[in-house]
C-alpha cells in the first residue's frame, strides 16, 4: 500500500496543482481576453510564447529556469536582494515552472471560448448599457463558462502529471519538491515495483477520471471548445 | 473619453462641452467611413449627410450593401468613423475637433435591435429582459416593465431560455429588452430579415403597434418595400454607401423616378380614410385624393386613416368606362406624363384624377402599360382614361 511518503507526495502534488490552477486562473483569463479581443501586432509572438511549452522538451523549460532563478539569473539575483534566497529547489520555485508549464493548457481553452462568442454578445450588451467591465463580469466571462472550466481541469491534470521541469529545478526534497512523479521514478529506480504499481494506478485512474468528467461535460455543453486533449 | 454626460431632472442629458441646443427636435448626422477589403484601393465608402425628424419611424431603405446597417451602427456608436457628426435632438453625441466628442455605445439612449434575435443565451427571458432594465436611462417601474411584456405578449415565455423559442419570439423578446432600457432613440437593423414569412407576419403587428403606443423616434432599417411602406413616415434611400433621396415615405415611394430600383415593387402609396363598410359584400369604401376606392374589408372602422398601396402592375388603362368588367375600382384620370420604365417593353403612366388639376400632384397613380398598348390607346400627357385598379392593400 501506499506508505507515508508516498502520502506525502501525493499531498505535495495537490497542493502543488490547487495553487497553480488557481493562479493560472487568474493570471490566464485577462491574458486569453487579450489575445482573444487584440488586433495589435503583438499577438503573433505573445500566442507563440504561451504556446512554446507545449511542444518545447521540458528539460529545455526547466534548465533555463534553472539559469535564470538561480544565484547568477537575473531573478535570482532580485530574490537574493531581497533576502529571500533563490528559487530552484523550493515550493515556490516549482509554483513559478508549473504556471509557465501549464500556461497553455489555461490559456487556450479560454481564448477559445471568447472567441467563439464573437463580437456579437458584447455589442449587445453595449447597446443595453453595460460599460466594459459590466460586459465582461456579466456577459464575456458567464458566456465562457464551458472554456473555464476545461481550463482548469486541464491545467490541474497538466500540473499533476508534470515530470522533466521539475526534476531540472526541484530535485526530490521530501515534502518540498517531491511530487508524486517523481515519487514514482524514485520507487522504480529503487526498484520497488509494488510501490511504483500503487502510485502508478492512482495516477492513471485519476487521470482518466478527470478526462472522462471533461468529455462527458464537453458533450452535455457543445460550447467553449478546445483545440487539443492530451 | 468623452465627458461624463451630465444629467438634468427631467433625466435629459446634456453634455457641458457641446454647443447649446439648437434644433431639438431633428437627428442630424454625418459620417465618412471608407472601407478598405485587403490593401487596394477603397471597397466601400459611406459618405453620408443627413438631417430626419426626431419623431416617427424613418426608414432606411436600399438594396443589399448600399451600407444601411452600417449607417446605424455609427449611429449607435458601434462602428468607429473616420469624420463624424452627431446630433440628436440638440445634444452632440458624436463630433470631430476641435470639441471632439464621442459617446462610447454604453452612453449613449439608444435601444437596437439586432437582425438576429442576439438574446443572451445564459440568461432566461426574463434574465434577458432584466439586465435591461437594471441598465436602464431612468428607473423603469413595474407597471412600465408589465406593459412592455404585455405589448410584446412575453407573459407566458418569462421562464424559457432562450434556445427553446421560435425565431419570431426571441425578436419579440430582444425587441422589449431594446425597449426597456427606455432609449430616446429606437435604432432597428432589419429585426424581421432572419424570419420567414409567418413569422414576419407575426411581428409586424407589434411592431405597429410599437409605432402607435410609443413617441420616441425608430430609425427602421430594411430592404423591404411591404415593411417600410407599412411601418416607415419618412424614409432615408441609400445606394452605395450615399443617401440618395430623404423625405416623406408616401410621396418618396409614390415616384416613378424612384432611385432605387424596385421593378415589380413599383407602385404609389396613399392616405385614405374608411367612409362605410358594406356588410353584403363584404367591402369597404375608402376616399383617398383621387376618389373612392373600393376594398376588402378587414376590419377597418369607418373614420379611420388607413394607407393603401396600389402597385402599378395592377393598374391597366381603357379609353373608355369598361362597365363589363369584373374589376371594382375605375376610376377616371387624366395621364399626367408618361416615362420609360427599366424594361423596354413597358412605360409608367402617371394620373390624376380628372377633378383635379395636373399641377396639384395630388391622388397619383401609376400604371405600367407596355409600348404598345401605349401607341394602340394613343396615349399621351393630358388625355383622359380610365384606370382599372386590379387589387389594393392595405399596408395599415
Amino acid at each position: 500500500m501506499l506508505s507515508d511518503a508516498d502520502l506525502a507526495a501525493i499531498w505535495l502534488t495537490l497542493k502543488l496543482a490547487t495553487t497553480v490552477t488557481l493562479l493560472l486562473m487568474i493570471l490566464g483569463t485577462p491574458l486569453a481576453y487579450w489575445l482573444a479581443k487584440t488586433r495589435s501586432w503583438w499577438k503573433g509572438p505573445v500566442s507563440a510564447l504561451v504556446t512554446l511549452p507545449l511542444i518545447l522538451p521540458p528539460t529545455v523549460l526547466g534548465f533555463y529556469l534553472l539559469i535564470f532563478m538561480g544565484p547568477q539569473g537575473p531573478l535570482g539575483k532580485l530574490t537574493e536582494s531581497l533576502g529571500l534566497g533563490t528559487l530552484p529547489f523550493t515550493f515556490p520555485g516549482l509554483v513559478i515552472a508549473s504556471l509557465l508549464y501549464s500556461l497553455p493548457f489555461v490559456v487556450q481553452p479560454i481564448q477559445n471560448a471568447i472567441e467563439a462568442q464573437g463580437q456579437r454578445p458584447a455589442e449587445v450588451a453595449a447597446t443595453l448599457r453595460a460599460g466594459p467591465w459590466d460586459r465582461f463580469w456579466h456577459v464575456t466571462l458567464p458566456l465562457a463558462k464551458p472554456g473555464l472550466i476545461t481550463a482548469a481541469v486541464l491545467g490541474f491534470a497538466h500540473t499533476v502529471g508534470e515530470f522533466g521541469v521539475i526534476l531540472m529545478i526541484g530535485g526530490n526534497i521530501p515534502g518540498v519538491t517531491k511530487v508524486v512523479s517523481i515519487q514514482i521514478y524514485d520507487h522504480v529506480e529503487a526498484l520497488e515495483y509494488s510501490q511504483a504499481h500503487w502510485l502508478s494506478a492512482a495516477m492513471l485512474i485519476f487521470s482518466f477520471s478527470v478526462l472522462l468528467a471533461l468529455y462527458v461535460l464537453q458533450q452535455r455543453k457543445s460550447a467553449g471548445g478546445w483545440r487539443y486533449g492530451p | 473619453m468623452a465627458p461624463n454626460p451630465i444629467k438634468n431632472p427631467t433625466g435629459n442629458q446634456i453634455n457641458p462641452f457641446t454647443n447649446p441646443p439648437a434644433a431639438t427636435n431633428t437627428i442630424d448626422g454625418r459620417f465618412y467611413l471608407p472601407f478598405a477589403r485587403g490593401r487596394q484601393q477603397t471597397d466601400f465608402l459611406l459618405d453620408v449627410n443627413f438631417s430626419i425628424p426626431a419623431s416617427g419611424v424613418t426608414g432606411i431603405f436600399g438594396p443589399s450593401g448600399s451600407g444601411k446597417t452600417t449607417l446605424l451602427r455609427c449611429i449607435a456608436g458601434l462602428q468607429p468613423c473616420v469624420e463624424s457628426h452627431l446630433r440628436v435632438n440638440g445634444v452632440t453625441w458624436q463630433s470631430a475637433a476641435p470639441q471632439a466628442t464621442n459617446l462610447p455605445v454604453h452612453k449613449r439612449p439608444i435601444g437596437y435591435v439586432f437582425q438576429q434575435p442576439s438574446l443572451f443565451p445564459h440568461l432566461t427571458v426574463e434574465g434577458n429582459l432584466t439586465f435591461a432594465r437594471k441598465r436602464a436611462t431612468q428607473p423603469v417601474s413595474v407597471e412600465a416593465y408589465e406593459e412592455i411584456v404585455q405589448l410584446m405578449d412575453l407573459g407566458g415565455l418569462l421562464d424559457a431560455h432562450p434556445e427553446s423559442l421560435s425565431g419570431g419570439e426571441q425578436q419579440r423578446v430582444a425587441i422589449a429588452r431594446a425597449l426597456l432600457v427606455k432609449p430616446r432613440l429606437l435604432l432597428m437593423d432589419e429585426p424581421l430579415a432572419a424570419l420567414d414569412l409567418a413569422r414576419k407576419r407575426e411581428i409586424l403587428p407589434y411592431l405597429e403597434k410599437l409605432h402607435q403606443s410609443l413617441d420616441i423616434p425608430i430609425l427602421y432599417v430594411s430592404h423591404s418595400v411591404d415593411e417600410i411602406a407599412r411601418l416607415a413616415d419618412h424614409l432615408l434611400l441609400m445606394e452605395d454607401g450615399r443617401i440618395r433621396e430623404s423625405g416623406a415615405a408616401p410621396a418618396l415611394l409614390s415616384r416613378t423616378d424612384f432611385p432605387v430600383q424596385l421593378g415589380d415593387d413599383l407602385g404609389v402609396l396613399l392616405e385614405a380614410d374608411v367612409i362605410e363598410r358594406d356588410a353584403q359584400w363584404n367591402l369597404l369604401r375608402a376616399r383617398f385624393d383621387g376618389g373612392d376606392l373600393w376594398l376588402r374589408d378587414s376590419g377597418e372602422a369607418p373614420g379611420e386613416r388607413i394607407r393603401i398601396r396600389v402597385l402599378a402592375r395592377d393598374v391597366s388603362l381603357t379609353r373608355t368606362e369598361d362597365t363589363d368588367s369584373s374589376i371594382l375600382n375605375r376610376l377616371p384620370m387624366q395621364v399626367v406624363d408618361i416615362t420609360a420604365d427599366k424594361d423596354p417593353a413597358m412605360v409608367l403612366v402617371r394620373m390624376t384624377p380628372r377633378a383635379t388639376s395636373i399641377s396639384d400632384n395630388r391622388g397619383i397613380i401609376t400604371a405600367r402599360v407596355t409600348r404598345r398598348s401605349q401607341d394602340a390607346l394613343g396615349l399621351a400627357a393630358g388625355e383622359e382614361v380610365w384606370a382599372q385598379i386590379k387589387s389594393v392593400a392595405i399596408v395599415r
